[in-house]
């Protein structure tokens, strides 16, 4: 078999998984779209084993650590989102901005609610709301 | 027990008062009794120490053979040669003594005189550690020690002025730290042109060696009139010699009553002992080629200083002039460069510090009680308000100007008689005009003190005053100023006190340059 | 302490005193003399106020001890002229001068204690009643002892420093007692024109002091009269010394030009105006020269300018005295007028003519002082316009007085004609008259004018004499209320005084023993010398001049106040000496006020303005250089630091957008880079 048909296949499915991860909104969606990549990825690993007659069968071996880990981390992951349902009442990732710069968010809501522009406010603005 | 004391004696000294400065400081601020009462006990400590000193000191010097006495000579800057050598002699132990006999007397007064705005802690903390500086200065013997000594007593006294002072406080302390620290720039320059000037090898700051290769004509010629005008600008400031005299009337102004005691009657001191101790032993030779320009300031001083207090309206500003003219009659004996001058000069020191002193302490009194020291508020009739208190002033005022029998005339008359016959070299025409008009002085300084009692203690009560209840003088102030009024008095009558105690240092310091 | 004791004793060959004591003498306790009444200083200042009597006893005791001691040391040098004692304590160790506290004793100074304790009892037993009641009772008997003391220093002194000591002292007291009543402002300003104007004096005195010393290495009366005969101390150093020296007479003594604080030295209670401003301090002038006598004998210019200073005061003052109404002012003149006289005895080589003259006049200037007081405390007036006809109310007063006027007068037999007739004869022969019996230093010509102003001062005195008395004691009454005689505290001094007054004269008169004569105490030991002498033609003339002063003046003022008091309309004269010659204005207008106000305004200006400019100056300028220097370092250098951390927060803040907290941005932006990566990568 041409090795041009399982890479083509994995560049797919990695292309799906990639769109999946930066457009779904639905948390499990995003990490199933993760699992799609790492499947990708396994398809190229085992590819190229075969194709590269490797004795050690790295490729393969690779591949299932990278099954096990993945098994490792959807079981992690969906812990994560169903925790983070129970806590918010959604999963819609788009809401989850707790790791940002709060403080710039509320900053950015109140200059908003003013109509003023954020870049032109500079250090006085900073020393205002302070 | 005698060796300890002779090594330790005058580190003690020293040691007693930094101690106490720092008990103080680390008593809280609130226990206002037992600052006062540790302030007085630590005095008191340093001048029992230093009345040792007096007893200890072997007046015939019939067992020892150096100049000075409870020497201690220890390394301290290896790398510079400069070392812990302290010692005293018969130029130093009077005012070390006088040092010491003020502080107590102004701790005493403090007892009950707090000025504005309070604090007793912070300003008896600073008192000690002027005390400090003072007794330190006067018993170095070595130029860096000295120096340090000498700056020390810039800050409390900075201090003093600048927190507890009159109402240009800020004005008069910034001018009387920058104009001494001006002159010290220069005094510090000189000391270490004398360290580089000795020969290879031989580098040292010490006074004792300095003063020997001076002696031999070490720093003779250009290197020594520099040298010395840089030792000139120092120490002239601190006397002060006119014309570098003008912080002295705003420091004394605006100082508290012990700020001024001690500023007059101590820190001026520096300069006439820096002339006797450094000057004139290390650059003879400079000494001599200055003493008519000394001579001649001195007189300038003494007059104008006289005319200066003619035209004053404030007590304070008035004495702090005073003091300008009667410095000016020290100075004029020490530029006699004669053993009569120079006696005459350390003599004036002493019966300086403690009229002058007495002075302040009960101009201090006056503006306690009347709030103004203008003395036309005042306005006369203080005979009749507070009796005792108006005959202290006249007492202390007479014994201001000058008259026999009180402590202020011997070293006037004595640096008079010495200025007609100066030591050979000088110009003994410019001496002796210089002595008619250091003598014409003394009937313009009678003339102002005698118009300042009539105004300020004749005549009769203004109206203003009238209804006012002032208390005569209390125990405590009485007890403060009774040691300087019975100096006056013995001083002014037995002189050979002073005489006594200076007269063989000042012939062993006019033998080793060769005069007299 | 005591160094020497020499206790010579040089002409007295077999002594034999009857004062002996355990093998001590009387001179060896006077030193005693002024102890006392320095100790009854103190005692009075700080005790006299708990005392009953205020104190007054003490110092009575005292004083009359040191007359018993003095009277002692006086017999001494009565009964063996030539005799001295020195003793000594060194005050100071430095150099050659010594400074010592010595005595010496002979019989110039022990004729002087008894004159000081004499006069200084009797005026303090008189000030008992005359200040009574007076608020500062206790203070003024203080000043009197002190003021004892410093006399009494003065005289006792063998030395000149010492002798200033006592000299100063004097002045102080002088000075506190002038001012006595102080409340009114004329009264201290008397007292501070009297303190200045003898201090003035002793800036002569104490360069006088420098120059002998410097002579004669010594400040000792012996040594430096030694020197200065032995040709060691340089003839010029003995004339600028003695002229010098006598500056200080001048002012105490109150000779021209220094005299015109005397007369307003009356400002203070009558009492101290008879001790200290009669008898005692103002001729202690003439005690210090007559101490240095056999210097100033080898100094003619310095007996010449005496002589003409004497001569140009005595005439001086007697004018002045002719148109005063204020009795003490009459005899403040007076005074002046007779010290001139001792002076001029002293210019003319009549050192013991002069002293005899200060002895007696002590004794009836005193007594006319005291008197006046009495007047005064009777009639509570000064002028004499206010008197007139108090012999009928004070008899005693009138009676001591009256020999008091006759003795000032110049009228044989009493004290004062001795000893002017004395003077004036010395005068007459230093003038080159007669046949001196010695060589005097003194120019001919400076002996006339000493000679003719004596002559023209007799006959002034003697009709101002008249005048005062005629305006006090005759006529009738012109003042307020009924004069009352004083009490004994008072009178009894004034009958004390008047028997020196009286007879005083005769113990220096030719009819006295020659060996025990005046002249023989006071003389210096191996000074030439001669007995008392009477010239017929000059005790003629004196007595002759005297008795026309009295006759004129009895014929103006026999009847009391005459309408027209010929001596106030002169015109110009009479201003003239009512203005004093005009010197009081000429020092006031040109020398005090110039000094106090413009001199002084001006240096304080110079002080304020020049000298403290550089410091005021510089402060200024340090603080505008760093002003200039703050602004560059906040705008420039602070500037560049604060600039970069501004950059730094705002790009900061601008990073901060892109962590929004969206993962999927997140992980966008990762995607782009990886994908910009691959690009780039590729591209390669």
């Amino acid at each position: 078999m041409h090795l041009v048909y399982p890479t083509v296949l994995a560049a797919l499915l990695f292309a799906i998984g990639v769109y999946g991860v930066l457009a779904r909104r639905n948390a499990v969606l995003v990490l199933m779209s993760i699992e799609i990549m790492l499947n990708a990825v396994n398809i190229n690993l085992i590819a190229f084993n075969a194709w590269l007659q490797d004795t050690l069968l790295a490729g393969q071996i690779f591949g299932l650590f990278v099954i096990a880990v993945a098994a490792a981390e959807v079981g992690v992951g969906l812990a994560i989102v169903l925790l983070i349902y129970r806590t918010n009442e959604t999963v819609d990732i788009d809401s989850l901005t707790e790791l940002g710069d709060a403080q710039g968010a509320q900053r950015d809501a109140q200059l908003a609610q003013r109509g003023v522009d954020r870049s032109a406010a500079g250090a006085g603005a900073e020393a205002q709301v302070r | 027990m005698d060796e300890f004391w002779h090594d330790w004696a005058l580190t003690l000294s020293v040691l007693v008062p930094l101690l106490g400065a720092v008990v103080i400081a680390v008593t809280p601020a609130v226990q206002e009794r037992a600052v006062k009462g540790l302030a007085v006990g630590f005095s008191l400590a340093t001048f029992l120490v230093t009345l040792g000193l007096l007893v200890g000191y072997d007046y015939d010097f019939a067992t020892t053979s150096s100049a000075y006495q409870f020497e201690v000579d220890y390394q301290w800057i290896d790398a510079i040669n400069s070392r812990y050598h302290v010692g005293i002699d018969g130029i130093s132990l009077p005012l070390i003594v006088l040092s010491a006999l003020l502080t107590f007397l102004c701790a005493i007064y403090s007892l009950k005189t707090i000025p504005n705005p309070g604090k007793p802690k912070a300003l008896l903390s600073l008192m000690m550690l002027l005390e400090v500086g003072m007794i330190g200065a006067f018993i170095s013997l070595d130029l860096l020690l000295f120096f340090i000594f000498f700056e020390v007593v810039l800050v409390p006294m900075f201090f003093m002025i600048a927190i507890w002072g009159g109402p240009n406080r800020s004005y008069a302390s910034i001018k009387f730290f920058l104009y001494t620290l001006f002159g010290s720039a220069f005094l510090l320059l000189s000391f270490l042109a004398l360290y580089f000037k000795a020969p290879d090898g031989q580098e040292t700051f010490d006074m004792v060696k300095l003063a020997e290769l001076g002696g031999a004509g070490a720093f003779a010629g250009d290197f020594g009139l520099i040298c010395f005008a840089g030792l000139f600008l120092g120490f002239a400031v601190k006397v002060p010699m006119w014309p570098l005299h003008t912080w002295l009337p705003d420091a004394h102004t605006e100082a508290p009553t012990i700020g001024s005691v001690l500023l007059a009657g101590i820190l001026l001191k520096f300069g006439t002992y820096g002339f006797v101790r450094i000057g004139i032993p290390i650059l003879p030779e400079a000494a001599m080629d200055y003493a008519p320009w000394i001579g001649v300031l001195a007189v300038i001083a003494i007059i104008y200083g006289s005319l200066c207090c003619l035209a004053q309206k404030e007590m304070k500003r008035m004495i702090a002039f005073s003091s300008v003219g009667h410095m000016g009659f020290v100075m004029l004996g020490i530029a006699t460069m004669t053993p009569t001058g120079i006696n005459a000069a350390l003599f004036g020191n002493i019966s300086h510090g403690v009229v002058t002193g007495m002075l302040f302490f009960i101009v201090g009194s006056i503006k306690d009680r009347y709030h103004t020291g203008e003395i036309a508020e005042i306005g006369g009739g203080m005979m009749v308000k507070t009796p005792y208190l108006a005959s202290l002033l006249t007492f202390t005022a007479i014994a201001s100007l000058g008259l026999p029998g009180l402590a202020g005339f011997w070293g006037e008359v004595f640096s008079l008689l010495a200025a007609f016959e100066p030591a050979d070299g000088l110009n003994v025409t410019l001496f002796r005009t210089l002595m008619v008009f250091g003598a014409i002085g003394t009937v313009l300084t009678a003339g102002y003190f005698l118009w300042l009692l009539q105004r300020v203690n004749l005549g009769v009560v203004p109206d203003r005053w009238k209804s006012e209840r002032f208390s005569d003088v209390m125990g405590l102030e009485l007890a403060a100023w009774s040691p300087l009024l019975v100096l006056i008095l013995a001083l002014g009558i037995y002189p050979k006190f002073i005489f006594g105690i200076t007269d063989g240092a000042v012939q062993n310091l006019m033998a080793s340059i060769g005069v007299g | 302490m005591i160094e020497t004791s020499l206790s010579t004793v040089l002409a007295a060959e077999e002594v034999s005193t009857p004062f002996q004591l355990a093998g001590t003498t009387w001179p060896d306790f006077a030193w005693l003399i002024p102890v006392f009444p320095f100790v009854a200083f103190f005692v009075i200042l700080f005790f006299g106020k708990r005392m009953r009597t205020s104190g007054t006893v003490v110092g009575i005791v005292a004083i009359a001890a040191s007359l018993v001691v003095s009277l002692g040391v006086f017999s001494q040098a009565y009964l063996h002229p030539g005799f001295v004692e020195e003793k000594k304590v060194i005050l100071t160790p430095f150099g050659d001068g010594r400074l010592t506290l010595g005595m010496k004793v002979d019989g110039l100074a022990a004729l002087m204690f008894v004159i000081v304790c004499l006069v200084s009892l009797l005026v303090q037993v008189y000030s008992t009643s005359y200040m009574d009641g007076d608020s500062r009772y206790t203070f003024f008997f203080a000043m009197l002892s002190l003021f004892t003391t410093g006399m009494l220093i003065v005289t006792i002194a063998d030395n000149l420093m010492l002798m200033l000591v006592g000299w100063e002292i004097m002045g102080v007291c002088s000075y506190f007692l002038i001012g006595h009543f102080w409340e009114e402002t004329p009264n201290s300003n008397a007292a501070i024109k009297a303190f200045l104007t003898t201090r003035v004096g002793d800036v002569g005195f104490m360069i006088g002091i420098f120059i002998l010393f410097w002579g004669a290495q010594s400040f000792e009366f012996s040594t430096i009269i030694e020197r200065a005969e032995s040709g060691e101390m340089p003839r010029n150093l003995v004339v600028a010394g003695t002229v010098a020296i006598f500056f200080g007479a001048v002012g105490k003594s109150a000779q021209f030009p220094l005299h015109t604080w005397l007369p307003d030295a009356m400002a203070g209670p009558t009492p101290v105006s008879a001790l200290i401003h009669a008898a005692t301090m103002v001729a202690s002038g003439i005690y210090m020269v007559a101490r240095l006598y056999p210097v100033f004998e080898l100094s003619g210019p310095a007996l010449n300018l005496i002589g003409v200073l004497a001569a140009i005061t005595m005439t001086m003052a007697a004018l002045i005295a002719l148109v005063q109404d204020d009795i003490k002012k009459v005899l403040a003149y007076s005074t002046v007028s007779q010290l001139a006289y001792m002076t001029a005895g002293l210019a003319v080589g009549g050192y013991t003519a002069g002293f005899f003259h200060l002895l007696t006049h002590a004794a009836f200037k005193g007594l006319l002082f005291l008197g006046a007081g009495s007047v005064i405390h009777a009639v509570h007036s000064n002028n004499m316009s206010e008197m007139g006809g108090l012999r009928r109310y004070l008899p005693r007063t009138h009676a001591t007085y009256l020999v008091g006027c006759i003795a000032l007068a110049g009228i044989p037999p009493l004290a004062g004609f001795w000893s002017k007739d004395e003077v004036i004869l010395d005068a007459y022969w230093a003038a080159g008259f007669g046949h001196p019996h010695e060589d005097v230093a003194t120019s001919p010509i400076v002996g006339k004018m000493v000679f003719a102003s004596a002559v023209v001062t007799a006959v002034l005195t003697a009709f101002y004499v008249t005048r005062m008395y005629c305006l006090t004691w005759l006529g009738t009454y012109r003042g307020k209320g009924t004069p009352h005689e004083s009490s004994a505290a008072m009178t009894v001094p004034l009958m004390v005084l008047t028997v020196p007054a009286a007879v005083l004269g005769f113990w220096g008169s030719p009819l006295w023993p020659d060996a025990h004569n005046i002249k023989r105490v006071v003389a210096f030991a191996g000074q030439p010398y001669h007995a008392p002498e009477l010239l017929p033609i000059v005790a003629g003339t004196s007595v002759a001049l005297a008795v026309l002063g009295v006759v004129v003046g009895f014929a103006i003022y026999g009847k009391g106040l005459p309408r027209r008091d010929p001596t106030l309309h002169m015109g110009l004269v009479t201003k003239t000496l009512q203005r004093k010659f005009f010197l009081d204005d000429l020092y006031l207008h040109a020398i005090v006020r110039p000094t106090r106000s413009t001199i002084a305004a001006g240096s304080y200006w110079l002080n304020q303005h020049v000298f403290d400019a550089p410091p005021n100056l510089a402060g200024k300028g340090a603080v505008l250089a760093g002003r200039a220097a703050y602004a560059v370092d906040r705008n420039v250098i602070d500037g560049t630091v604060n600039g970069s951390g501004r950059t730094a927060s705002f790009t900061g803040r601008a990073l901060a957008l892109v962590q929004n907290g969206n993962v999927q941005a997140y992980a966008t932006g990762m995607f782009v880079g990886v994908l910009a990566l691959a690009v780039a990568f590729a591209a390669r």
